[in-house]
């Protein structure tokens, strides 16, 4: 081994038994095996080209039927096809050189423990050693305490800068007081969410379910030039027969939060903040699609499945001169999901 | 001596004037790499950040980061003149307008899946082998950060479309982020810039994800790497292989050409695939509205088991003084995940403090059977996690399969905790078994499936030693000693002050090591052997005397 130290330091040929290959043994075979990647290399260049032409030709909207997947896109299929393929065959063509034709016997390199010698270390040790005296850093406690106190604060700007991640418009309430309020003010009309159109007592049937919003819902959003208002003020309106209703949110006896047997209820989930619109008519349990909490619809919007930990808000309705639903006041809890400062 | 070598050779030469890196070229060309199909995992991980990093940067020279409402006028029909973020529509407009932009947008996410997955399987490979033994401890705790870190680029990478499916992922994040305890209002406020969703936060999660995170990544796969490199792989034990040396290919040119073509086929795959399979939808999906929502709607699948966390977790809160703890929340995604993390990333620590000794450095891996204890531990983590991840889909499997999906929770609810036990004694019990089948098959050979019969009547089947490959693999298994319980008090009566702490350590340390089937001493291999080779002559013997007899009479 020492005098191959010269021109191959790190590795031996493995000491173990090795079988030849064919490519090995049999010019032949191997004439073969550099026919075979040869081939791969060129069908590879083809088909990369394949995929240039492809999106030349092929129109961006163009559909192609495929048996048993169905109408995809004509070039994004063409153009996965040819490059992806013809990527691959470069990758096949390099493994099959290596495994074919490159030496095919192990090698053995030997290891280094990792652990410096005792004398590397103590020399480091030293020189630390030798350095921090000459930098007087445990003799001068001025100026090691002072540059310690100085690095301390240094972190707190960079923190501080963050601050104004948040800028509250003028005259905008607290985060916590916008987290208890909703844009559902006393007499605003309950409009449907698709259309818009204000809904009477008998636009609710008996089981079903509407999805509403408040009248005021696209005023505020084109004023705020946001969604915000829509992750809270949606509602869900559900009618049951007087008698099927067990309890409801209103915090006085013989006050009623519905009319003529229609609750409203906030669609958004006490959870995470889901929208709400799984409806069971039967049991006139609501069920939220992301985590399953389950709502007692006819029991105050009580949880009886599920992970949320809160009661459904309900909305107070009346109906207004015109007989239109409206609510009687915003939300008497907030809306969506815990947070720190809710009591 | 060809042109090009010449030119190659002068350039060297330029080059080796100034930097002087013949020295560290020579001996990295003649690194040598050991060869096993588990040592590609993390080349495909490697492989698909790369490609995501490609792909990224053509997705970003199209895509805005906007929440400013638009309306959509690409050339997708059904949502011709629907409002939506500029977010979403700049998206559309990659998938419909752009040509080739749908196919690098689905590369994209595709290899994002791939680099997840892989980093996942790659894990497993590395813990359940114990390559995370010294001296590789630090390159394990990177490997977990930056599993993390897929998983966060992930999420973020999926989140930016705005549309319906992300939007409600989004929205699911603020809710935990808004319960966080004491300081949750503030901080939601401070990521949306006021209340969800707002318009700042797609920007800012932009940045997030085309900077922050695949710079960390880069810098900590690079660390990854470079230990990789300087500490030489680990190999599994085979004729030849010892703890001191490294057997397998040169890098140059064997290992290059085959580590350099599996790039291109993962490349190639990833490239195919999304041409042929279609990825994250967002038009099928519509544009993100806080009012509404699919139902069955998923996450990636690495997202799945907080998902599934949250699903699982009773409802729990506490309110106090005024206060509200949400623990349905925080213990599923604040203390869960972190605490996982932390163990698995603590783990070659834990299993140390069992060892009790400097035992030196390990190069040879594992079987997982010779440690049947972190074999049966990794087991019962990955059950966890299973059971979590299924709770993630818990909707969709109860729809499937005609399940009461409140019956569901409940099973699982109980699964998560008996589950992973279960795990760990079937597990440990198979090891152990596996063992026993390692210690028969050096003691009685392997079975040669000939069949003599004996004049006697008797059958007998042949058994041969195992051959030098099998032997050399049974034979590197490590027979452990668990640590001894430590007398309170010696000989001379003086009482052992560090005794309970040794105890303790003794404890854990017979919970890992008590259990195993010693490897037969060299005396009992001696028998064997010959106990093998004569139960084949005892055999010749006694047919040939048959046969005597037979011709005598």
């Amino acid at each position: 081994m020492s005098d191959s130290t010269e021109t191959q330091p790190d590795f031996v040929p493995a000491n173990i038994a090795h079988h030849p290959r064919r490519t090995d043994v049999d010019p032949k075979a191997a004439k073969r095996a550099e026919r075979q990647v040869a081939t791969m290399f060129v069908l590879a260049a083809l088909l990369i080209l394949a995929s240039v032409a492809a999106y030349v030709l092929i129109p961006v909207d163009a559909g192609v039927a495929v048996p048993l997947m169905g109408p995809i896109g004509a070039l994004n299929a063409a153009l996965g096809l040819s490059l992806g393929l013809g990527i691959l065959l470069i990758g096949l063509g390099a493994i099959q050189w290596a495994r074919k034709l490159m030496p095919g016997t192990e090698v053995v390199a030997m290891r280094h423990e990792m652990r410096s010698s005792d004398e590397a270390r103590a020399d480091a040790v030293e020189a630390f050693d030798r350095g921090l005296a000459d930098s007087g850093f445990a003799q001068r406690p001025l100026i090691r305490r002072t540059l310690i106190g100085a690095m301390l604060v240094l972190p707190l700007p960079l923190v501080v800068l963050l601050r104004d991640l948040y800028t509250a418009p003028e005259g905008a309430p607290s985060p916590v007081e916008q987290l208890e309020e909703t844009i559902w003010e006393p007499g605003v009309r309950i409009v449907t969410d698709v259309t818009g159109n204000p809904i009477k007592a008998e636009d609710v049937p008996v089981g079903g379910l509407v999805a509403a919003v408040p009248a005021n819902l696209h005023e505020v959003e084109e004023e705020d030039g946001n969604l915000n208002a829509r992750a809270k003020a949606p509602i869900i309106l559900v009618r049951m027969a007087p008698d099927e209703i067990v309890s409801q949110q209103a915090p006085r006896e013989g006050e009623a939060w519905d009319y003529q047997g229609i609750l409203a209820y906030s669609k958004i989930c006490t959870h995470v903040g889901c929208p709400i619109a799984l409806y069971e008519q039967r049991t006139h349990h609501l069920l939220c699609p992301c985590h399953q909490s389950t709502f007692a619809l006819a029991d105050s919007g009580n949880v009886v499945f599920g992970p949320a930990a809160r009661q459904m808000p309900q909305l107070p309705i009346t109906v207004d001169d015109e007989g239109y639903l409206v609510a009687v006041s915003d939300f008497q809890q907030p809306v969506g999901p815990s947070f720190w400062e809710r009591s | 001596m060809s042109v090009v070598q010449e030119t190659g050779g002068k350039a060297a030469g330029w080059t080796d004037d100034r930097l002087g890196e013949s020295n560290f070229i020579r001996r990295s060309l003649n690194k040598v790499f050991p060869d096993h199909w588990s040592f590609m995992l993390g080349e495909i991980a490697l492989y698909s950040f790369i490609v995501i990093l490609l792909t990224g940067v053509y997705l970003t020279l199209w895509f805005k980061p906007s929440m400013i409402e638009v309306v959509y006028d690409g050339s997708y029909a059904p949502l011709k003149g629907v409002k939506m973020s500029e977010s979403m529509a700049s998206t559309l407009d990659i998938s419909f307008d752009v040509r080739g932009g749908l196919l690098i947008r689905q590369i994209h996410h595709m290899a994002a899946l791939f680099f997840v997955a892989a980093i996942a399987i790659h894990m497993m490979r590395v813990f359940f082998t114990g390559a995370f033994r010294k001296p590789r401890e630090m390159n394990w705790v990177i490997g977990v950060v930056l599993f993390l870190l897929a998983i966060a680029a992930g999420f973020s990478g999926y989140s930016l479309p705005d549309d319906l499916l992300s939007g409600t992922g989004l929205r699911i994040t603020q809710g935990i982020i808004q319960a966080s305890p004491v300081i949750g209002t503030w901080l939601s406020f401070l990521i949306f810039d006021g209340e969800f969703p707002g318009t700042a936060f797609i920007p800012r999660l932009y940045s997030v994800h085309i900077l922050l995170i695949p710079g960390l990544i880069l810098a900590l796969v690079t660390a990854h790497l470079m230990m990789v490199w300087y500490q030489k792989h680990t190999q599994f034990p085979g004729p030849g292989r010892t703890n001191e040396n490294v057997v397998g290919y040169p890098l140059m040119p064997v290992y290059m050409a085959k580590a350099g073509g599996f790039f291109f086929v993962v490349f190639g795959m990833l490239v195919a695939l999304a041409g042929l399979i279609q990825i994250n939808p967002i038009w099928a999906y519509g544009p993100y509205m806080p009012d509404q929502v699919t139902a069955g709607s998923q996450p990636d699948w690495y997202v799945g088991f907080l998902d599934g966390a949250l699903r699982l977790m009773p409802p729990w809160e506490i309110v106090a003084f005024g206060y509200t703890l949400s623990l349905n929340l925080i213990i599923p995604a604040m203390v869960l995940a972190p605490v996982l993390l932390v163990l698995v990333g603590a783990y070659p620590w834990i299993e140390r403090y069992a060892l009790g000794r400097d035992t030196g450095e390990h190069h040879l891996l594992d079987r997982p059977r010779n440690a049947p204890t972190r074999t049966a531990l990794g087991v019962a983590m990955v059950t966890f996690y299973i059971v979590l991840m299924i709770g993630g889909g818990n909707d969709i499997i109860a729809y499937n399969f005609d399940l009461s999906f409140n019956t569901m929770i409940r099973v699982l609810q109980v699964l998560l905790f008996v589950g992973p036990v279960v795990a760990f004694i079937v597990t440990k019990r198979l090891c152990l078994s596996l063992q026993r089948r390692d210690r028969d098959l050096l003691l009685h050979g392997r079975e040669t499936g000939r069949v003599l019969r004996l004049p006697s009547g008797e059958f007998l089947e042949i058994h041969e030693e195992v051959d030098e490959e099998s032997k050399a693999k049974i034979l590197a298994k490590p027979d452990i000693e668990p640590l001894a319980l430590p007398e309170a008090v010696d000989d001379s009566g003086v009482v052992n002050p560090t005794s309970r702490k040794q105890r303790r350590r003794s404890r854990w340390s017979r919970f890992f090591f008590t259990d195993n089937v010693p490897l037969p001493s060299d005396e009992e291999l001696t028998e064997a052997r010959k106990h093998i080779d004569h139960e084949l002559d005892d055999a010749v013997e006694a047919g040939s005397k048959a046969a005597k007899e037979i011709s005598e009479h």
